[in-house]
């Protein structure tokens, strides 16, 4: 149990997505301009990441790794899949995402409205793609690990959005130099929410 | 001929995929504390966006419209793990240091925005050069990060210790280690588009 909360506090900050690895930058800038719509996006990101990581987890253990397929028979315990895993791991995101559309429609009609057009364009989203690769890289034990890791991850993502959103709300009524408007400032305003994080750095788990 | 070129220079400065489209970052930022790995994933990007784009602008007239995003998705894909594979046998170490970068090419957004915007509905020859012209654009932005980077946060180029040849550490330079940590690269970019807007007065956001 005390592995589980120190995964998921280490994804939340130390590991953070936005700040420290620049995932799902494109739609963090893009999309960061309310409050209210980033929140829904972060959401979104932390709910498909909630299902997708579990999901690729299982696939590598038991299809893409050196020697995963020896349970189906001992003369497959040479086989190495792993060059495969790129493309199923996005296979697998844009089928789940795709499911959880047709589903978040069809029983929670409120949320797919709050969520609109951001829950098909997060298969594109490289803080997802991204989770499944951490994961595949970092070679966690077991599944209860892989949950507090896309748990953090996500919500790590959701802190970073609307924090930038609640700012740049703020930033409408600054004099910011004109060259500088929009993008330029929302991007040295993210360095300055990054290195704000690194001081989370030193903390060890 | 000079709607061609046009095609391949506007990505350039106008119509830069990083600092005016604002896609693909997340690369862009992650891989250029050093200028070689910044260099490799630019000619990974350009190569798998001049394929994708040549690829996908053949196949236009078949794709259903309903299922292109998959379609695109796929053949992207196929693609990465050429690559993948390609920079594992010839330049492993770089690979090693590009970690999952490389894998991200998949969703990286000037794939797929180019795939969207330009390849579904333009002739193949005019999406080769759209895709050059874009993955070059993000090449000059990436080359740029990773000499600055590099120069001012390790002191070397390409590995070679440029300022301990010129001896500035004995005249007390110090690295800045701010330089080549994740914040500074955004702040970096900022910079380039401050510079590039006051420059092009057009691009300035109202």
């Amino acid at each position: 149990m005390q592995e589980f909360f120190n995964i998921l506090v280490k994804s939340i900050f130390i590991d953070n997505m936005i700040f420290a690895f620049f995932l799902g930058m494109c739609s963090f800038l893009a999309v960061s301009k309310t409050v209210k719509t980033s929140a829904g996006l972060g959401i979104a990101v932390t709910f498909v990441l909630l299902i997708t990581c579990p999901v690729n987890y299982l696939l590598n253990k038991y299809v893409l790794q050196p020697g995963a397929l020896s349970w189906v028979s001992a003369s497959l315990a040479n086989v190495d899949l792993s060059f495969l895993s790129l493309i199923l791991f996005i296979a697998v995101i844009a089928a789940i995402v795709q499911i959880v559309e047709m589903v978040v429609e069809k029983f929670a009609p409120a949320l797919y409205n709050s969520l609109g057009i951001f829950l098909p364009l997060i298969a594109v989203n490289c803080a997802i793609m991204g989770g499944s690769l951490f994961m595949q890289q970092r070679d966690y034990s077991n599944i209860g690990d892989v949950f507090a890791f896309s748990l953090g991850s996500g919500i790590g993502w959701f802190l970073a959005i609307v924090g930038i959103a609640a700012i740049r709300e703020k930033l409408r009524y600054s004099h910011i130099p004109a060259p500088l408007k929009g993008v330029g400032i929302t991007f040295i305003i993210t360095g300055l929410m990054g290195i704000a994080f690194m001081s989370f750095m030193g903390i060890k788990l | 001929m000079s709607k061609n070129s046009s095609l391949i220079t506007t990505p350039f400065s106008k119509n830069n995929p990083i600092t005016v489209q604002i896609l693909g970052i997340c690369s862009a930022l992650a891989v250029t504390a050093q200028l070689k790995p910044a260099v490799v994933m630019a000619i990974s990007v350009t190569v798998v966006v001049v394929l994708s784009n040549l690829i996908i602008s053949l196949l236009r007239n078949t794709i259903p419209p309903r299922i292109r995003i998959i379609v695109q998705l796929v053949v992207v894909s196929a693609l990465v793990v050429l690559v993948n594979q390609v920079l594992m046998a010839f330049v492993y170490d770089v690979s090693k240091q590009l970690s999952v970068y490389v894998g991200l090419i998949i969703t990286n957004c000037i794939v797929m925005g180019r795939l969207e915007a330009f390849a579904m509905t333009n002739k193949p020859w005019d999406s080769v050069l759209d895709g050059l012209g874009n993955g070059l654009g993000y090449a000059i932005i990436l080359v740029i990060l990773g000499f600055v980077r590099e120069l001012f946060g390790s002191g070397t180029l390409w590995g070679f210790p440029v300022f301990e040849k010129l001896g500035l550490y004995s005249i007390g330079y110090e690295n800045n280690g701010l330089v080549i940590l994740a914040p500074m690269a955004l702040i970096l970019v900022g910079i380039i588009i401050w510079i590039q807007r006051s420059a092009d007065k057009s691009l300035q956001e109202k």
